[in-house]
């Protein structure tokens, strides 16, 4: 009766009903157009612009085809450097991440009651969404000549770091930690009890089975983690801006030729890309993409 | 048995109060610096008042920032409801060719770094569309901020709606009820916490959002980060810096707070 009032309606119901394909298009018509549209296709015409000049006078870009931002860059030695010390950036933050988040998981599905873990697992996450800009503003303070940092060393005759690349590194890990803290946790979770007591039982001790059985069956969880802590220091330029001094990343080069250079930047921005495709590329075998 | 000694569970204690201290000791210190008294904030707090947080009230540039942010964040967020629960539908519920690159393409906006999707849309604002007298203005922004909103909403419910019966839709059909009416009566119901959850996170992530907001915003436009971020480098700001990075603190973490909440209540019925 209800649908008798409205045919239309009722008729493109059944039509949709009978067809489970064209349910499928019209589900996925939105998101697609709005995915490609507007996100795929920009970072195409990035690549596109990539092979474009500027105007040196009035900094237009000009169409056309010119691999010359790309010769620039890799024959600058500060590009390459730039590049080499961003990737090396990278990896130490993962590694630090990593060394941190295996205590802290083991800690939180071993030892932990149920009840702490539960509060933990709340308490891992809910930094991560406290803001970027504000973590580097905590981080600027926290290591200022009268910070907190010296403030606590001064008593043993110590100093913190100060601006530089150490509190570079120091401030990346700490904002990109529960992004390998919280895989790595469930991960831990989700190994069957049963394996750490067989291998206890057949003799390894306390290091060998996390050696042997847990940071094996880990692996996947911390490369998914990885992704992100080397995929979000790739791209840092105002954690580096504000407590590198002058430690220059591959964000902070391209950040300076966005309005100068556009062609320019944009060929910058291909490095971290590749970075990070050749990246996923390298763990794609593991299965860990997955677990994103 | 596997069993942890006394002393490396000790040691394993130490280590995550350790790693706890140090994940929240900074946040801690904005927030109580954001109470101290003097102009150039130091430390210790050597007396406390609510002076900034009245200077930041009557500050018309953190109002109209704070309006901006909201502004943005509701529309992204009722971007990114629409498309990710669409999404979600159809990876969950259909298989079909290229399944995995749409699933990939939804997750690279927040796997990639933010400057390339940043610098990607503001290549297109100001070198594709201006020239041929496009210009997206405040649309930008919230733009930017739906595309990589879309994967909160889209992870939550497809999460969910693994978890639901399908049975249940069936049903729904057979007895007559039609697509839709099977969709507001059946399907919708069950993934609504899910829905919920993952919008307020996608609120909470453009909140505080900043690398693609640099590249984003028009002119003359700030969200709180922006403000933020542009008044970091001058020293006699530092107080209100405090005060708005309390706020951004506060506002992004409670709906995480209650989105992980609504996630629980769920998973545990």
């Amino acid at each position: 009766m209800h649908d008798m009032r409205r045919p239309t309606a009722h008729r493109l119901s059944t039509a949709l009903h009978a067809r489970p394909r064209l349910r499928l298009y019209g589900l996925l018509s939105l998101p697609l157009l709005w995915m490609f549209g507007v996100y795929l296709v920009s970072l195409a015409m990035l690549l596109v612009t990539a092979f474009w000049t500027t105007d040196p006078f009035t900094s237009k870009v000009i169409p056309g085809f010119t691999t010359r931002n790309f010769e620039n860059i890799l024959t600058t030695s500060s590009y390459l450097n730039t590049a080499g010390r961003t990737v090396g950036i990278a990896f130490l933050v993962t590694l630090l991440c990593a060394v941190f988040a295996l205590p802290l998981g083991i800690f939180m599905a071993k030892v932990a009651s149920a009840r702490w873990r539960n509060f933990l697992a709340m308490a891992i996450t809910l930094p991560l969404w406290a803001g970027y800009l504000v973590k580097v503003f905590a981080m600027r303070i926290s290591f200022g000549e009268n910070g907190p940092v010296n403030w606590l060393l001064d008593p043993f005759g110590l100093s913190g770091p100060g601006y530089g690349l150490p509190a570079v590194v120091l401030t990346l890990t700490y904002l990109w930690f529960p992004f390998m803290a919280l895989p790595v946790y469930t991960a831990i979770r989700q190994i069957p009890p049963n394996l750490f007591d067989a291998a206890s039982d057949l003799g390894a001790g306390t290091w060998r089975v996390i050696r042997t059985v847990v940071l094996p069956l880990l692996m996947p969880a911390m490369i998914a983690g990885s992704v992100f802590t080397f995929s979000l220091s790739m791209g840092d330029f105002i954690g580096t801006q504000f407590v590198g001094a002058k430690v220059q990343m591959l964000g902070t080069v391209i950040n300076q030729n966005v309005n100068l250079n556009p062609p320019l930047a944009a060929a910058l921005s291909v490095i971290p890309i590749v970075a990070v495709g050749l990246y996923l590329f390298a763990v794609r075998r593991t299965g860990a993409l997955k677990e994103l | 048995m596997f069993h942890l000694s006394r002393t490396t569970k000790w040691a394993l204690g130490l280590v995550a109060a350790a790693i706890l201290t140090l994940m929240y000791a900074p946040l801690l210190l904005v927030m109580a610096n954001s109470f101290n008294d003097a102009q150039i904030s130091s430390w210790p707090i050597e007396s406390f008042s609510l002076r900034w947080w009245e200077r930041a009230i009557e500050s018309q540039a953190i109002l109209d920032a704070l309006w901006v942010s909201v502004l943005t964040a509701l529309g992204a967020t009722a971007i990114a409801l629409v498309l990710g629960s669409l999404a979600a539908l159809a990876l969950q519920r259909y298989s079909f060719f290229g399944k995995n690159a749409v699933n990939l393409l939804i997750i690279l906006p927040i796997a990639l770094p933010g400057i390339v999707t940043g610098v990607a849309l503001n290549n297109t604002y100001k070198n594709i569309l201006e020239p041929i007298g496009i210009h997206v203005g405040f649309f930008g922004l919230i733009v930017g901020h739906a595309t990589f909103c879309v994967v909160m909403v889209f992870n939550n419910v497809q999460a969910r709606l693994g978890r639901m019966n399908p049975r249940l839709e069936e049903a729904s059909n057979d007895m007559g009820a039609g697509l839709w009416t099977t969709f507001r009566r059946v399907t919708f119901p069950g993934f609504r916490t899910a829905f919920a959850a993952g919008g307020l996170l996608a609120f909470a992530l453009s909140f505080d959002e900043i690398v693609v907001s640099i590249f984003t915003a028009p002119p003359g436009v700030e969200t709180l980060p922006l403000w933020m971020l542009n008044n970091m480098a001058r020293p006699n700001q530092q107080s209100l810096l405090n005060v708005v990075a309390t706020v951004i603190i506060i506002v992004s973490m409670v709906p995480v707070y209650l989105s992980q909440r609504l996630s629980r209540d769920v998973s545990a019925n």
